[in-house]
């Protein structure tokens, strides 16, 4: 490899792809070789920066220089400019960087100031499809060690030492896991990675898959020679085109370089590893399910016991961990797991990746100590809900989790507080919602996914949560009735009771959650047929309010179903039976004459 | 098959290379770069630090550039950081003593005096 001076790194992640980050690669590599820089400065596609909401980013080595919302037509100014003349192009700098006279290295910005890298430690650092890059930082270093210095049982005990938890969503202690499988004797033993990321808004799997594939790979090497298997599986979702690709590559440079296969480093040890692709069915995000998809039957889960780690893929012992729980396993070896327990709070142990989507400013991916008020996430990472507006709760677990309202933003992430205030940490996505968000609305969108996604096979999960849908479908047409909240626990309780995988026991959570924190919404939408968000649209009339309509017109004239009617000059009239809702007429108004109530 | 010893290689050469994205704790080494540094004669400054520092495989060093920082009379300029030292000013570099300014300061910590703005300029 040649010596550059300078790196431009360009994500490639999905996000910044979407916004054509390829081309701007490209105006690079073309812009640096009419400039004759091409032996100097080299082009870098990376993974995902994490800030996705100000994509495609562009981060310039050595000054560490942030460039956001980088257009193909900015590239040579910044190619003439930063690259042959030193000068940042302050201009498309991330505003955040720009402190009156100097410019902040990305790692000084607020956005990264707080979060800590461990999982995600060389996304957007590395170019994913080198695996030279990945070892020149530690990359296999903790594999040879395990291979060459540690038994099984010392590995095991390295990670119950880390205090590792389950990444996935239930937080099942990551050794332990590895235990049990290791104490099941079977000649023929698996290793599974469950990358079938589903949860609306999350997409930590994937940047990791994007952005380090080799951590994953690694992870499961070493997890392969603590249970004694030499057979592992990464369950992906097809929708991940980017992820599947980018595992390929690395799948076969690591088998170039020995490290995977036969005699792996020239121990004798013995691992591989294949991709398996999912079809887009949540529910093949449970375990029992995700083992049934590869051995090719319908994914639907099984009862356990049997747990896998006794009989799991083809019958076998079988161990199953989320792609992000493997991505830290490589820096536990590395650093030692007294360095890894010492972030994080008593009973979770080191960092957490989450999604940020939703009403908040800098969309994105995070990565925080455990620990970390929500506080710090949305306002001090997050930088707040957009146009000024009030946080009302923010949604954490997908289908399966809750709601954290206002009134508990100090208290600190990990997963024994989440499940104590009705929530769980889940995968990772987390969804703020502001005062424009109608509560009962998002239960009602939450349980319209699990019941789209339930597999059938178990009665509570495919009727029970179907009757909830409908309760719910209901109030928010304006035609709900007393009792429906009972109802609802009611149905809530017998689910979570009885359903028989996790998918349908944790189904009726949204639902539990925004009753439990905003039932004054549910009750105005009952009994005042009223959605005080304006959300609910059956329940909202436009009016034109009189005193302030002139008379223009301009809503009649806009309006897509002939409802707005009136004289010139004189106030104009909605027929609400007629009225589709649409909301153009306030939006057109130049008057703010027209209101939703 | 690669060997846990060749792993260790490919780690150091490609360390070497890559380095310059993490960390940013070693000598920094800034060339002007403006109109007025190109049109003195920047860039074959640059290339000999960056030769130079190739040949002798310093990893902890970044080479990097800067734009005008107002003596235009005396460039091409390079100024030297070293962690815990005060920065150093090089005025009307050359090829040559680019490569001095390597051998003697960077790799053995002795200022090249004649050529610093203290003495240089006068």
């Amino acid at each position: 490899m040649e010596m550059y001076r300078s790196h431009v790194m360009i994500c490639r992640g999905t996000g910044c792809t979407s916004s054509n980050s390829e081309q701007i690669a490209k105006n690079f590599e073309e812009e640096i070789k009419k400039s004759g820089l091409e032996n100097e400065v080299v082009v870098e596609r990376t993974g995902c920066f994490g800030l996705c909401a100000l994509g495609p980013v562009v981060i310039i080595y050595p000054e560490a220089a942030f460039y956001s919302m980088v257009k193909p037509e900015d590239v040579e100014e910044i190619v003439k400019e930063h690259l042959v003349k030193g000068r940042v192009v302050k201009r498309l700098l991330y505003a955040e960087s720009v402190d009156e006279n100097r410019i902040k290295a990305i790692e000084e910005v607020d956005f990264y100031k707080k979060q800590v890298r461990v999982a995600l430690r060389n996304c957007g650092v590395i170019n994913p499809e080198n695996i030279d890059e990945y070892i020149a930082f530690d990359g296999y270093k903790a594999l040879a060690k395990v291979l060459t210095e540690m038994t099984p049982a010392e590995v095991i005990d390295t990670v119950k030492k880390s205090g590792l938890r389950g990444r996935g969503g239930a937080g099942f202690p990551t050794g332990m896991k590895w235990d049990f499988a290791a104490k099941s004797q079977n000649e023929q033993k698996y290793v599974l990675c469950n990358a079938d990321e589903g949860d609306p808004g999350a997409f930590m799997d994937r940047s990791v898959l994007e952005g380090d594939p080799h951590s994953v790979i690694e992870a499961m090497a070493i997890a392969g020679y603590a249970i004694g298997a030499n057979q592992g599986y990464i369950y992906c979702r097809a929708e991940y085109p980017i992820a599947v690709k980018r595992l390929a590559i690395a799948i076969s440079q690591a088998r170039n370089y020995g490290l995977l296969g036969d005699n792996i480093m020239g121990t004798g040890f013995k691992f591989d590893l294949e991709v398996r692709l999912g079809a887009g069915a949540f529910v093949c995000g449970e375990e029992t399910a995700l083992i049934a998809s590869i051995e090719g039957q319908r994914g639907m889960p099984r009862p356990r016991p049997p747990f896998p780690a006794v009989k799991g893929l083809f019958g076998k012992p079988t161990i199953l961990n989320n792609v992000e729980t493997y991505a830290n396993i490589a820096p536990i070896f590395n650093k030692g797991p007294e360095w890894f327990a010492s972030m994080g709070t008593e009973k979770s142990k080191g960092t957490k990746v989450f999604a940020l989507g939703g009403k908040i400013n800098n969309t994105g991916l995070v990565e925080i100590p455990m620990g970390t008020t929500m506080r710090e996430v949305i306002y001090e990472i997050g930088g707040g809900c957009p146009n000024g507006k009030k946080y009302k709760a923010a949604q954490t677990g997908g289908p399966s989790g809750g709601c954290i309202p206002a009134s508990e933003i100090d208290v600190p992430i990990d997963y024994d507080n989440l499940i104590a205030l009705g929530s769980m940490m889940g995968s990772g996505g987390l969804i703020v919602m502001d005062e424009d968000n109608c509560m009962v609305d998002i239960a009602r969108f939450f349980l319209d996914f699990t019941v789209d996604e339930s597999c059938g096979k178990c009665t509570p999960c495919r009727e029970g949560t179907k009757r909830m849908l409908e309760i719910l479908e209901r109030i928010t047409e304006g035609k709900g009735e007393e009792g429906d909240l009972e109802k609802l626990e009611n149905l809530a309780k017998n689910i979570r009771n009885s359903a028989l995988c996790g998918l349908g026991q944790t189904a009726p959570n949204p639902v539990l959650s925004t009753i439990r924190y905003f039932r004054d919404e549910y009750e105005a939408h009952i009994k005042e047929k009223r959605c005080p968000a304006g959300v609910c649209k059956a329940l909202l009339n436009y009016t034109v309010l009189e005193d302030k309509c002139k008379g223009c017109g301009i809503c009649a004239k806009n309006c897509p179903s002939s409802c707005i009617s009136g004289q010139p000059k004189s106030p104009y009239k909605i027929d609400s039976g007629k009225c589709v809702k649409c909301g153009v007429c306030m939006q057109k108004c130049p008057f703010k004459a027209i209101v939703k109530k | 098959m690669k060997t846990i010893q060749e792993l260790e290689e490919i780690r150091k050469k490609t360390l070497d290379t890559i380095n310059v994205r993490k960390d940013r704790s070693g000598t920094r080494v800034v060339v002007g770069m403006a109109t007025c540094g190109i049109a003195a004669g920047a860039r074959p400054v640059l290339l000999s630090i960056m030769d130079e520092v190739k040949k002798h495989n310093l990893a902890d060093v970044v080479v990097a550039q800067t734009g005008c920082i107002g003596m235009c009379r005396l460039e091409p300029i390079v100024e030297v950081y070293k962690p815990g030292e005060e920065k150093v000013t090089y005025i009307k570099v050359n090829a040559s003593k680019a490569i001095r300014i390597v051998n003697e300061h960077i790799m053995q910590g002795k200022v090249v005096d004649e050529y610093t703005i203290g003495v240089g300029d006068k």
